[in-house]
């Protein structure tokens, strides 16, 4: 980085102020970092690790779900449960309803390919009454349906459409699940890690584009 | 609340045979676009009509689809740092600031001071360039030419002073992770003092073509209204929310780079309608100033760039951080698995949740309307699609 903004000095005219006070942190980091090198070999194991979350919420949940809860940390300052899919629209009901998050700020996945429950999926929730903002994440068998929360957050409609369309995770209770970024017809889920960075439904786009291939 | 989740189903499926037809004319269903230009870019719009009364619309999307998040995974954090400023094309800076704090805060360091400051100069200039855009596309839209001409004069002045920073007008991928990879050029101060004093009068010249034109109140009023509850329901951000008279931003909320050193204040609507969404954004135009003007006052001296390692490998986590970008929340949901290149990273896009709200702002409202409504959401299409 420090090598990049020396480069780009040169065209631009160099602020005579300026560049003493841009060269001065980039001097010693260079010499510095091999020296540092050290430290950080320690350091991070000891970095950031998720804690154990504590609140009043999560020993009411706790409670009432026992093992369903399955972990509740915070990692760098935000907080997140770990819940079993067969309870996970019972909590978020109860996330808005009694806990007043009443604002779902995103429905996401991501794939995990070699464990056994390749799914997460995470619902991130917000409170504009605690300006407090949770993950609620539950791990997902290939083909396992997700309960839909439409009922609860409308806003999820095209949220969970995305899902539907990049991982293929079907969604119980939706109005109206289909494809939203690629067309209907589409064969695959672009965002599995299966699926290739420029790998393509080539039948699709012979019959619809008339060329061989996109790429 | 019913209401919501009604108005968001497909309404292919509703029953329409009460709805009093005159002279049996019968429903109509009219493709808009996606070559349309008051759809701000390639958005297909299918609309129900009754006459010219709308009963339901569909949104048909991802023509501009790039497929962003699976690039991500296949560059390293660094590399993918400028194709986030094709998202939101018109607020490149905003894109930049969000993902560079995302990426710093999974790396658990901080931008160093002066940096955060050249920061919000920039990503504020930005909020005026974008709402400069929306006001002159917008206005347009319902047939009011002159401030396009007026607005996009006017935002020339922004874009030559990130010319000056950084080479590049529009996505001008200005920030990196740990801070700035540009120092301020000579005058940047001076330039961004004279910009400010330039402008001021120059929205208020907006606001004299527009605020009390009757055709511009007639177009606007009660048009396309979405009240807090349903907004908050439907996850809609930015001067959207506000208009509808909720007080949330997230620059006060959850304060991100040093926005809690400066003074301003959040302007709110009260109806949620289309002419109180123009007036919030204009007096958010007011307030960015404001916030320029004490940051270029008290920009501190020192490095700009944090104490980053020369390969950014994250250690394993994961992260979501949002702004407030012009458009709404803008949120970066990133895993790192401790390798350089993130196992996933989730963009949450505001333009993307804001257009699921067309459909409740526009059931019922008449065909000129919906332009109205989809200018007066400000989406950017790139974004939407990614």
């Amino acid at each position: 980085m420090p090598d990049d903004a020396k480069g780009n000095d040169q065209p631009v005219s160099p602020a005579p102020s300026a560049k003493p006070a841009a060269e001065k942190p980039a001097a010693p980091s260079a010499p510095g970092a091999p020296a540092a090198a050290k430290p950080p070999m320690p350091a991070k194991p000891a970095g950031p690790v998720p804690e154990p979350w504590d609140a009043e919420m999560v020993r009411a949940l706790k409670q009432r779900y026992g093992s369903g809860i399955k972990e509740a940390s915070v990692y760098l300052g935000q907080k997140y449960v770990v819940v079993d899919s067969s309870i996970v629209l019972d909590i978020l009901r109860g996330m808005r309803d009694d806990h007043q998050f009443d604002y779902c700020v995103d429905v996401t996945a991501v794939h995990y390919p070699k464990r056994e429950q390749p799914f997460d999926l995470i619902w991130i929730l917000y409170s504009f009454h605690k300006n407090e903002r949770i993950r609620v994440k539950t791990l997902l068998a290939d083909g396992q349906p997700a309960p839909s929360v439409f009922e609860l957050w409308p806003t999820t409609d095209w949220l969970e459409r995305e899902c539907f369309d990049m991982f293929g995770i079907k969604f119980e209770g939706h109005p109206d699940l289909k494809r939203i970024l690629l067309p209907d017809e589409w064969k695959g889920h672009p965002l599995r890690k299966e699926y290739g960075i420029i790998q393509q439904d080539n039948e699709w786009v012979n019959i619809n584009l008339g060329i061989e291939s996109g790429q | 609340m019913t209401d919501v989740t009604k108005s968001t189903t497909s309404f292919y499926e509703e029953d329409t045979g009460k709805t009093g037809t005159f002279l049996d004319a019968n429903e109509l269903i009219l493709n808009m676009g996606p070559q349309h230009p008051s759809t701000h870019g390639v958005l297909r719009v299918i609309l129900k009509l009754d006459g010219e009364k709308v009963l339901g619309t569909e949104c048909i999307i991802g023509y501009l689809h790039r497929g962003v998040e699976k690039i991500a995974e296949n560059r390293t954090y660094t590399m993918f740092n400028p194709y986030v400023d094709r998202m939101d094309y018109v607020a490149a800076v905003s894109n930049g600031l969000g993902y560079c704090e995302a990426v710093e805060k999974l790396l658990n360091i901080e931008a160093p001071p002066r940096a955060n400051y050249i920061r919000v100069i920039l990503t504020e200039l930005n909020r005026i360039a974008s709402h400069q855009l929306w006001l002159g596309t917008h206005a347009l839209d319902i047939g009011a030419i002159t401030p396009l001409f007026y607005t996009f004069r006017d935002r020339e002045e922004i874009l030559k002073i990130y010319e000056k920073f950084c080479g590049a007008r529009l996505t001008t991928h200005a920030f990196r992770i740990g801070g700035c990879s540009y120092e301020t050029y000579d005058g940047f101060e001076d330039n961004v003092k004279k910009f400010v004093k330039f402008v001021t009068p120059k929205i208020d010249e907006y606001e004299e073509l527009l605020t009390t034109n009757r055709i511009w109140v007639e177009r606007t009023k009660g048009v396309g209204i979405l009240s807090g509850p349903d907004a908050i329901a439907l996850g809609v951000t930015g001067p959207v929310l506000r208009a509808a008279g909720v007080k949330w931003d997230l620059r006060k909320a959850q304060p991100y780079a040093c926005y809690k050193e400066f003074d301003f204040e959040i302007p709110i609507g009260e109806n949620g309608d289309t002419y109180d969404r123009y007036l919030v954004r204009i007096a958010e135009m007011r307030q960015s100033l404001r916030i320029i003007s004490q940051a270029v006052e008290k920009i501190p001296d020192g490095p700009i760039m944090a104490k980053v390692p020369k390969v950014i490998k994250p250690p394993v986590g994961e992260i979501y951080h949002s702004i407030e970008a012009p458009k709404g929340e803008l949120g970066y949901f990133i895993v790192s698995d401790g390798s350089t290149q993130p196992y996933r990273v989730r963009v949450r896009p505001p333009s993307f949740v804001n257009l699921q709200a067309l459909d409740k702002m526009v059931r019922g409202m008449l065909v000129a309307d919906v332009v109205a409504v989809i200018g007066t959401l400000d989406i950017v299409l790139g974004e939407v699609d990614r």
